[in-house]
């Protein structure tokens, strides 16, 4: 086994290279990270307002001719830092395969049919509270080649900003009593279980409408990966 | 003392991002092309130095955000401007994020100027790096019209440096 670069001990991150997923293993660095010393790390990053996120960019079920196939949910909660502030103007991206399974995504092939209604990529940008809401329908789980009758768990890929460059983050959002949970190498590359199901949505009658909807809840909360934490100035 | 809330942790952005993310490639952000803006082009190339056409390149200089999907031969391209000196007596750089399938956290690397040399050898960070070869791996070389090729080796020969925070 070659040496693989290891992220220090403090972060909650998955390391770079892991066995059980198996793309990790041409592509994780294997010199030692260089740690970022917190003054030499950026402290700003990009602003993105008003024109980059329409309000009907948040809802996936809209914008093709007809109804997308699927159970319709609504995904909500909040983006923070980790001292506890919601992120407001924030720029929430994300993207998910239809309720078969299957990505609009050239490279997804594997047999399980397109829906000509669904895209399945939204955005939007949080109010005050740092609050974000999507309307979309509950992605199916899809096969993987990763090892033999491998398959992931059904999920929501999330990509947020954050305050700098450093709070900069991508993940994904699970659905609670996913049987695929427990052994998709994915989710398992956080070492720590309580990190992993930090990953996971929380059913909410919030936000689950009459007839309609059911509602997820999922907060993100970005930065608090420092070797040495900000100054609280 | 404020509260300290658990951070949520990464995970990959996986093979099947185009659809999602493309919209904002090529985009200048602000809108409007800043003064000296130059082109940065380049290849995220794996431990074999094979391409990977499956990476999302990003980039923030302190005014200046891009991002850029790798094609078929992993070439990404964006458009940045090179910053003035930062403070701690920084040599102009240009922040760049590397996400793909196979990477369960983005990389963190720093692109150096090539016209900047003094300034390179007197930063902070390139000379955190130790040995020269690899802080060489930080810093673009010279390409057309004015612009610079920056390429992201992930793994093995020629390895670039990759941060850790
Ligand atoms: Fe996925």
């Amino acid at each position: 086994m070659s040496t693989v670069a290891e992220r220090p001990a403090w972060t909650v991150d998955p390391p770079y290279g892991d066995p059980g997923y198996r793309s990790t293993a041409k592509r994780a660095p294997h010199r030692p990270l260089v740690p970022m010393a917190p003054e030499l790390a950026p402290t700003t990053g990009p602003v993105f307002g008003e024109g980059y996120a329409d309000p009907e960019d948040a809802d996936l079920t809209a914008g093709h001719a007809g109804e997308p196939i699927g159970q319709r949910i609504n995904v909500s909660g909040r983006i923070l830092g980790s001292d506890g502030r919601p992120l407001a103007g924030q720029l929430v991206e994300i993207w998910q395969c239809n309720a078969a399974g299957r990505y609009a995504h050239q490279g997804d092939q594997h047999p399980a049919p397109l829906d000509p209604n669904f895209t399945g990529a939204g955005r939007c940008l949080t109010d005050a509270e740092g609050r974000y809401r999507f309307r979309t329908i509950r992605p199916g789980a899809y096969p993987w080649r990763n090892h033999p009758n491998a398959w992931r768990p059904a999920h929501i890929h999330f990509s947020v900003f954050g305050r700098a460059f450093t709070e900069r983050l991508v993940t994904q959002m699970y659905f609670p009593g996913d049987p695929l949970i427990p052994f998709d190498p994915v989710l398992r590359s956080i070492r720590d279980p309580k990190a992993q199901e930090r990953l996971v949505s929380a059913f909410d009658w919030d936000s689950t409408e009459e007839e309609f909807a059911l509602g997820f809840a999922f907060d993100v909360v970005v930065g608090g990966h420092l070797a040495t934490p900000p100054d609280p100035a | 003392m404020s509260t300290t809330l658990p951070p949520t942790p990464s995970q990959t952005i996986g093979p099947f991002f185009r659809f999602g993310m493309e919209w904002l490639s090529g985009r200048a952000i602000p809108e409007a092309e800043p003064p000296g803006a130059l082109t940065v082009t380049g290849r995220v190339l794996d431990g074999d130095g094979e391409p990977v056409p499956d990476a999302l390149v990003e980039a923030w200089q302190g005014s200046v955000f891009a991002r850029s999907l790798t094609d078929a031969e992993g070439r990404f391209r964006f458009v940045t401007v090179k910053p003035t000196p930062a403070a701690g007596g920084q040599a102009p750089h240009v922040e760049v994020s590397v996400f793909a399938r196979g990477l369960l956290q983005r990389l963190w690397t720093r692109l150096y100027f090539p016209d900047e040399a003094a300034a390179n050898e007197a930063d902070p960070l390139l000379g955190a790096v130790g040995d020269p070869a690899r802080a060489a791996t930080l810093v673009a070389v010279p390409g057309e019209d004015g612009g610079v090729v920056f390429d992201v080796r992930l793994q093995g020969e020629g390895e670039t440096v990759f941060f850790a925070w």
